[in-house]
């Protein structure tokens, strides 16, 4: 997916005046925060399932050549075949090569970030290959010709009448407006494509060391009928993916779907293992996984490893109040929101998403509802750290930051000059003891009002209660 | 060197080891993996399974029906295609077609469900007392499409066979089966979707209705 990160600031601003959006995100942030909230209060150990969860992804993590060797070995005993990329472009290589190989006419996809980052549906319809977006919010995306702006609900930013007028558009049908005709439509449309595909291409929420097996998990079914009735089946997943058992994989469902739509259990989770068996009557006769880098190694064994625990639930963006207002485009690439900002940079180089990781207000709600315990503001202020340290941002931050060192670092300077800014601030103020405007920071000042300070520093009135009578001395 | 060493040398490097991935550490790999340890169970996988899984069904939005033995199912299954309206020629596993289907009105048909099914009848390898869930097992008798291409999926499950939680089920393919087959299929209720404006519709690609029939 090309990359539009470095336009973020005004992309945003654009975006919180985006009357359709603005009711789009009003709408869904209720519904992802309670129905979290209320499904993880059913599990009394929320919390040790999570660290639990934290230390089986490190586990993997710090020896991932070894987990991915299992991996590979137990895939290939099966039936698959194992093919691995450094780069998008590689992938995209390889999947291609399958589909001519095979002379698969049309492919029906599952819901696949990682194919969304390497942009594989531009690559198959290159070479003439008819590519079907089968979860319906993905469909609605193909259709409209737009990248998805949520991991886990693609078209958050949709409206209905948004979707009706594409629906009419590609289908020839009357036009409704009623959301169960809507999806009835979207699923008679579909059915013949399912059935009459050659190929599908499925992403892999986890792939299990232990059994060689990729799994996927949706409520539509749709995933479903994609790993099953083509008659071959392409994994598309990054290596980070990988877990050692079934019994770690029974852990993490506990997480998944409680993080992400707040459901106790997703409707369908389909572990593949291998092919098609004799005598069986549907299953795919060829299965290929595509195992892929694409800046993956770049956190291994670094300062930021724990960004690979991700399980791609969303959580941290659906209580992001940044996300919240100005939706997964604004960030310019696959990933928004928390998560996005961390690996965004590390994918996409830091020069071209500079402005992520300070899109954040670093309220630390991302890190309390990530179900393994990804220390994400930590993270993105480490890049942070990395973009003043390479001198990446702009001069008159960097310069701010400068000052403001000098005086942080040299207590009775600080003193001194925040006692005068106290009084200058107070008279500021005026009689309304409010500050509408301060020269440079108008587009701070353009949407708030900031009460004036009392006149006095903190350390000042604090100075002055230590030199007064207590209330217990008084008694 | 290919792509797969490149990668696998990277994560050596930055890693902080030398060389190739050694076969002592492939060994821990394995001899951790054969531990097969199991996560903090919730105290509500220690419910009674059976009650837990009628009352997780609901939710899910999936309908349980009890009968008292095996050969009652028909009937059971005419009842509820009757009282929904829905059509009496179904399409059905093996397992189940010996059953007295004409008796009970239904016209079974043993072989694979296409687009055009209306009802597909199954039963299951077990059932999970904690979510509610069916799991299916692939198999040449055991095709995955009975559950997921017809409007309506009717599935028989043995009370004896609703385990407590999924590490319960896998322990049970394991010891029953020795490995996993090539679907292992996790069904919780109907299909559903939440992609246009957050709305919750029952019936995206799979079935709008999961029927469960259980029996002793």
């Amino acid at each position: 997916m090309q990359v539009k990160s470095m336009h973020f600031k005004a992309t945003s601003s654009m975006k919180l005046n985006d009357a359709v959006l603005q009711a789009a995100m009003k709408k869904t942030k209720g519904k992802f925060v309670d129905g979290r909230a209320a499904a993880v209060a059913e599990i009394d150990v929320w919390q040790d399932i999570r660290t639990h969860a934290a230390s089986l992804r490190d586990r993997v993590i710090n020896n991932l050549d070894a987990y991915l060797i299992e991996f590979e070995r137990n895939a290939t005993l099966r039936g698959a075949v194992v093919h691995w990329a450094e780069t998008a472009e590689e992938a995209n290589a390889i999947i291609v090569g399958i589909a001519q190989r095979n002379a698969a006419k049309i492919v029906t996809k599952s819901k696949s970030m990682v194919s969304e980052e390497i942009s594989l549906n531009d690559a198959l319809e290159a070479v003439g290959v008819e590519v079907v977006e089968t979860d319906l919010g993905e469909y609605i995306l193909q259709l409209a010709k737009e990248p998805p702006s949520h991991i886990v609900a693609p078209a958050v930013h949709k409206s209905k009448e948004q979707v009706a007028d594409l629906f009419e558009a590609a289908h020839h049908r009357p036009r409704t407006l009623d959301i169960p005709s809507m999806t009835r439509e979207a699923r008679e449309v579909l059915r013949s494509k399912f059935l009459g595909a050659d190929m599908g291409i499925s992403g892999a929420n986890f792939v299990i060391a232990e059994t060689g097996t990729t799994l996927t998990v949706t409520n539509e079914g749709n995933a479903d009928l994609v790993t099953t009735v083509p008659r071959i089946h392409c994994v598309v997943t990054g290596i980070e993916k990988v877990i050692p058992t079934l019994e770690d994989f029974a852990t993490l469902i506990r997480l998944l779907p409680r993080s992400a739509t707040g459901q106790n259990a997703a409707n369908y989770l389909t572990l593949t293992t291998g092919l098609k068996q004799p005598g069986d009557l549907d299953g795919p006769e060829q299965m290929h996984i595509v195992l892929i880098d694409a800046g993956r190694t770049k956190l291994v064994g670094s300062d930021m490893k724990e960004m690979l625990r991700c399980i791609r639930c969303g959580a941290c963006m659906n209580h992001c109040p940044v996300y919240q207002n100005v939706g997964g485009h604004a960030y310019g690439w696959v990933y928004p929101g928390p998560m996005g900002s961390v690996l965004t940079p590390t994918y996409v180089g830091i020069e071209n998403a500079g402005d992520l990781p300070n899109a954040a207000t670093f309220c630390g709600e991302c890190q309390v509802v990530c179900p393994v315990k990804i220390p994400l503001p930590d993270l993105m202020r480490k890049w942070r750290e990395r973009q003043f340290d390479q001198a990446l941002r702009p001069f008159s931050e960097r310069f701010s930051i400068s000052v403001w060192n000098a005086f942080a670092t040299r207590p009775a300077l600080y003193a001194a000059s925040t006692k005068i800014a106290a009084r200058v601030a107070s008279w500021w103020g005026g009689k309304d003891k409010l500050i509408t405007w301060l020269p440079g920071l108008d587009g701070w000042t353009d949407g708030r009002d900031m009460p004036a300070p009392a006149g006095k520093t903190f350390r000042e009135l604090y100075a002055g209660r230590l030199s007064q009578p207590t209330r217990s001395d008084r008694s | 060197m290919s792509a797969r060493d490149n990668i696998l040398a990277r994560i050596r490097k930055n890693s902080g080891r030398e060389g190739l991935t050694t076969g002592l550490e492939l060994s821990q790999v394995r001899t951790h993996i054969a531990r097969q340890e199991r996560g903090p169970q919730p105290s509500i996988a220690r419910d009674n399974p059976v009650a837990r899984f009628i009352q997780e069904s609901d939710r899910l939005k999936s309908t349980v029906a009890e009968v008292d033995r095996l050969a009652d199912v028909p009937q059971a299954a005419a009842a509820y295609l009757k009282q929904n309206a829905l059509e009496s020629a179904v399409v059905g596993w093996p397992s189940l077609s010996g059953l007295d289907w004409a008796a009970a009105g239904i016209t079974y048909e043993n072989r694979l469900a296409c687009g055009e099914d209306m009802v597909g009848i199954t039963d299951c390898f077990c059932g999970i007392g904690e979510t509610g869930t069916l799991l299916l097992l692939s198999s040449p008798t055991t095709p995955k499409l009975h559950a997921l291409l017809p409007e309506t999926h009717l599935c028989v499950l043995s009370k004896a066979r609703i385990v407590h939680t999924m590490e319960d089920a896998f322990q049970l393919v394991r010891t029953e089966r020795g490995e996993l087959p090539r679907a292992t299929f996790f069904v919780s209720g109907p299909s559903r979707t939440a992609d246009i404006e957050q709305t919750i519709v029952i019936g995206a690609h799979g079935p709008y209705r999961v029927h469960i029939i259980l029996t002793p």
